[in-house]
């Protein structure tokens, strides 16, 4: 079957169909609008629940089974667990064994450690995998092993999805690291601890089914409840759903690397001097290493000039939390515990709230928290003279990341991707990106070791930059210095296939990844 | 001819920015390259023509070459072929890569050395980005960082970043090794425009003389017309001793540094952090830097995780009368120079003295006063220096007068 395919409003080649579904290309910022109502899940009797509450069932395979797993269903999971989640591979390890075929993983990420997935791709158990392919997953994908195209979406784009009814989640397998009979479930008891459950809200609201799975059944009722077992089948309890030190790094650590130190102070001093960095304003740091470091530099300047910011979103790690306990962020809304220190904070500390993804990416919601944010740190594989910028694929062609969150994020008022000029050989800044994942009309700012680049669109940080003596080029100034050093690289050879494609926050196609011709 | 198999350059999961490379000549039928690179879908066709073009430029045929890759730039790559091309051919041919326009510049007797960034000759990763962090010098060592097998590989590497590398304006310095082999790495270095040399474990101006000697030979055969400095290291007691002849042995030797870790190896005492041991070391060397009108430069702090542990460090020489030190990771260099900017006091005065010089010049006057005090040339000397460099460190504007109230 050969695919027909068109180019969109980036000029990038996407298919008009894939696995049977006729789809939208993109049409620029904006342009698309799904009408209608959202998508709604049969109506369930409470009447056909046990009255006592208790819904475990013996074993995951039971309550599988129970669901009416066949050929052909969406299975959804969640990465809250991270690389230590054992959970999804226990699912397709059943569906294996009862030779099912055709199956649509739709995790909220995938990590290395679901590489045993590989093969039930390449035996078509999965047709498959809507969601993100780290590592290995996505190797396989780049080398043409699925049978499906596999769909990347944004974790904003997967609440769209489901909500606009693009995706239709038949049973969801929530990981709980505490739960009770009747399927409450919360996150920072247990062995398996991971802090929060955001991910898994709009599957336990929209699926057909819905299981938890918990190694830490507690007398009911399991408070506070992350996940209400008012939306609940099946409980499960297994002997272990996750190997915690794979969950969250007991300590996560700012990177040693004096380039990206140096990086992280350059990026520090350009939200300081542009005044982006002001009291009261609303940020956002990853959990990189040096994302970490810009938190750090960020919090020396605000300590020193006695301000505070007002709030700090995204995945959370000591170093917010000792912002928040020493003033320089007065709330922190967490999407993702990413260590020990945080998953205790938030139990602990009053500004440090549970913020579920679904509130604060969401195509569909009434307002978004990421385009109220004032300063979005974000990363690239690369970044190309339009400002586009690539998370999913390397220069080399191979699918090796997620989306993340990082395409609901573009929305904020300034985006800064701090990255560095070239990475061994390969240069970071190019002529035109691998895989557009986000449009440049919405990336602001790039800094490199060797000089920050500004839109010039951006004409406020231009001018604002004036008189500065920070290193100001533009990207194609960047881009020239990075070939210099490195050499133009040869562009790798694809084939015609496309294996997957990514899709912007509104359910549109922005760009393919084409199978790679080795 | 022997079939001996040339090896150059680092393997291993943590090595970057490097390639491991085999060499075997055969002599017969055409070279074969091998290569494995994770850069080989965007790098693969460059690294397969710069390698054939350089056994060409050798003239080697029937060549078996094999390169485990991890994204080395060309100037890695050309090093560590002509490496294993020297282990197994004999020739005076250097495949040259061209000098960088940006690396093309001198630097002068007293410019400011207050931070010299020490990096390993073998190991390239380090030395892509190292001026970025503004280092007043940039040490490519051939000396204790490389091991002795690899030192021959290391001098070409060391020849090619001071050709290929961008030092974005660092004084360009190598450290070479001691004795007859340091004074056959002046082949590698001199003409390809180092600014400084570093002499270690010296005890002796004829050490310098023999460097010296050498160096215009050298300058005279390549036509080289700009200075090259010495920064002799003292690391024994017998260099101690001999501190004032070798900071007078040349008028190119422009600092004498200390390296305590061999100086306090050769009393048989151990380092400390209070440093005692070498307290008269230091003295002696400061005395007689100054008197030889040269800038002494204390020894590196080896604990880099420990930034108050240096700042304390610094100040206490800067105390002593050093105007330098050497750091070992890029992440010192912020602090060093911290220490040894002017304080507030120290630059207002300056400012004062300045500025009472340039009005005495404007109306003619012969003696600069500020108020009932008479000002020396030499205090003027020193607030300008303490002027200059407040600006060099963007303490202080370039046009601070404009701004300046008396």
């Amino acid at each position: 079957m050969s695919t027909n395919m068109i180019k969109n409003k980036l000029g990038r080649l996407v298919p008009e169909e894939i696995n049977g579904k006729k789809q939208v290309p993109f049409k620029g910022l904006g342009k698309h609008r799904p009408v209608g109502r959202k998508y709604g899940p049969p109506i369930p009797t409470s009447i056909d629940y046990p009255h006592d509450g208790n819904k475990v069932v013996k074993s995951l395979k039971e309550a599988l089974d129970l669901c009416g797993l066949k050929d052909g269903m969406t299975i959804s999971t969640h990465h809250h667990l991270r690389d230590g989640d054992l959970v999804s591979n226990m699912i397709f390890d059943i569906a294996h064994d009862k030779k099912l075929k055709d199956l649509v993983w739709f995790p909220s990420a995938s990590f290395p450690c679901n590489e045993p997935i590989i093969e039930y791709i390449q035996d078509g158990t999965i047709n498959r995998i809507e969601g993100s392919m780290n590592g290995p997953l996505g190797r396989a994908v780049s080398l043409g092993k699925m049978n499906g195209t596999a769909v990347l979406r944004s974790h904003g784009g997967r609440v769209q999805a489901i909500q606009d009814g693009e995706v239709v989640i038949d049973i969801a397998v929530i990981a709980a690291p505490t739960a009770d009979m009747f399927g409450n479930a919360t996150a920072t008891e247990g062995d398996s601890a991971c802090g929060v459950l955001g991910y898994a809200k709009p599957d336990y609201l929209y699926a057909d089914k819905v299981i938890v799975v918990t190694d830490n059944l507690v007398d009911f009722p399991c408070m506070p409840m992350l996940i209400e077992g008012n939306y609940v089948d099946y409980v499960v309890v297994v002997d272990k759903i996750g190997i915690p030190e794979k969950i969250v790094s007991g300590t996560t650590q700012i990177t040693k690397s004096p380039d990206r130190l140096f990086i992280a102070e350059l990026t520090a001093k350009f939200c300081e001097m542009t005044g982006l960095l002001h009291d009261g304003c609303y940020m956002q740091a990853g959990a990189g290493g040096t994302s970490l470091a810009i938190g750090v530099y960020m919090h020396e300047i605000l300590k020193r000039k006695g301000e505070s910011a007002r709030l700090g979103f995204g995945g959370t790690t000591k170093y917010m939390v000792q912002m928040l306990e020493e003033g320089t962020m007065q709330h922190i809304m967490d999407a993702q515990a990413f260590d020990l220190d945080a998953v205790a904070s938030i139990s602990k500390n009053k500004g440090h709230h549970h913020y579920p993804v679904f509130n604060a990416y969401n195509f569909h919601s009434k307002g978004n928290l990421t385009s109220m944010m004032d300063i979005m740190i974000l990363g690239a594989t690369e970044i190309d003279v339009d400002f586009n910028g690539n998370v999913v694929t390397h220069s080399d062609g191979y699918l090796l990341h997620g989306i993340g969150g990082w395409q609901n994020c573009l929305h904020a008022k300034t985006v800064i991707l701090p990255v560095p000029l070239f990475r061994d050989r390969i240069p970071v800044i190019v002529d035109s990106v691998t895989t557009i994942t986000g449009p440049g009309e919405l990336i602001d700012v790039v800094i490199t070791e060797r000089g920050i680049a500004i839109n010039p669109k951006r004409k406020d940080l231009l001018d604002a930059v004036k008189g500065s003596g920070l290193p100001i080029k533009t990207i194609q100034q960047l881009k020239a210095e990075a070939e210099a050093i490195c050499g133009i690289p040869k562009k790798p050879k694809f084939k015609d296939k496309p294996v997957a494609v990514i899709k912007w926050v509104d359910g549109t196609i922005i760009d393919s990844v084409f199978e790679l011709d080795i | 001819m022997a079939k001996k198999i040339a090896v150059s350059g680092n393997d291993g999961p943590k090595v970057r920015s490097d390639c491991h490379l085999s060499l075997q000549i055969s002599n017969k039928g055409d070279n074969e390259i091998i290569i494995k690179s994770k850069v080989a879908s965007l790098f693969g066709d460059d690294i397969l023509s710069q390698l054939s073009e350089m056994l060409d430029f050798f003239e080697i045929k029937g060549a078996k070459v094999e390169i485990i890759d991890k994204g080395a730039l060309p100037f890695v790559i050309a090093a560590r072929l002509e490496a294993a091309i020297k282990q197994v051919v004999k020739t005076d041919k250097e495949y040259l890569l061209p000098i960088i326009e940006e690396n093309k510049y001198s630097t002068k007797r007293d410019i400011f050395r207050f931070t010299r960034l020490y990096l390993p000759g073998n190991t390239p990763s380090m030395m892509l980005n190292a001026g970025l962090h503004s280092p007043n010098g940039i040490i490519l060592d051939l000396e204790d960082s490389v091991a002795p097998a690899k030192k021959n590989e290391a001098r070409l590497l060391v020849r090619n970043a001071l050709r290929s590398v961008n030092f974005y304006g660092a004084e360009r310095m190598v450290r070479i090794n001691q004795g007859k082999m340091g004074i056959e790495d002046l082949d590698y270095i001199i003409p390809h425009n180092v600014n400084l040399i570093l002499v270690p474990k010296c005890e002796s101006a004829k050490e310098i003389h023999v460097l010296e000697n050498r160096i215009q030979e050298l300058k005279k055969q390549h036509n080289i017309s700009s200075t090259i400095y010495f920064m002799p290291i003292i690391e024994s007691a017998m260099g101690v001793e001999k501190a004032f002849e070798i900071a007078t042995a040349s008028e190119n030797v422009v600092s004498l540094a200390i390296g305590l870790e061999d100086f306090t190896a050769d009393l048989g005492t151990m380092r400390t952090q209070e440093g005692e041991e070498s307290k008269y070391a230091r003295w002696r060397l400061v005395n007689a830097a100054k008197a030889a009108r040269i800038q002494p430069i204390d020894s590196v702090y080896s604990d880099v995780a420990n930034m108050d542990g240096l700042r304390e460090t610094v100040k206490k020489s800067k105390a002593l009368g050093f105007e330098g030190m050497g750091c070992i990771h890029p992440r010192q260099i912020p602090v060093i120079k911290e220490c040894f900017a002017p304080e507030e006091k120290e630059l207002e005065k300056a400012m004062k003295i300045v500025n009472a010089a340039i009005e005495a010049e404007k109306q003619g006057l012969g003696v600069i006063s500020l108020g009932s005090k008479m000002i020396d040339p030499p205090v003027v000397k020193r607030a300008e220096r303490t002027i200059n460099l407040a600006i060099s460190m963007g303490l202080i504007n370039k046009n601070w007068r404009e701004e300046y109230v008396n």
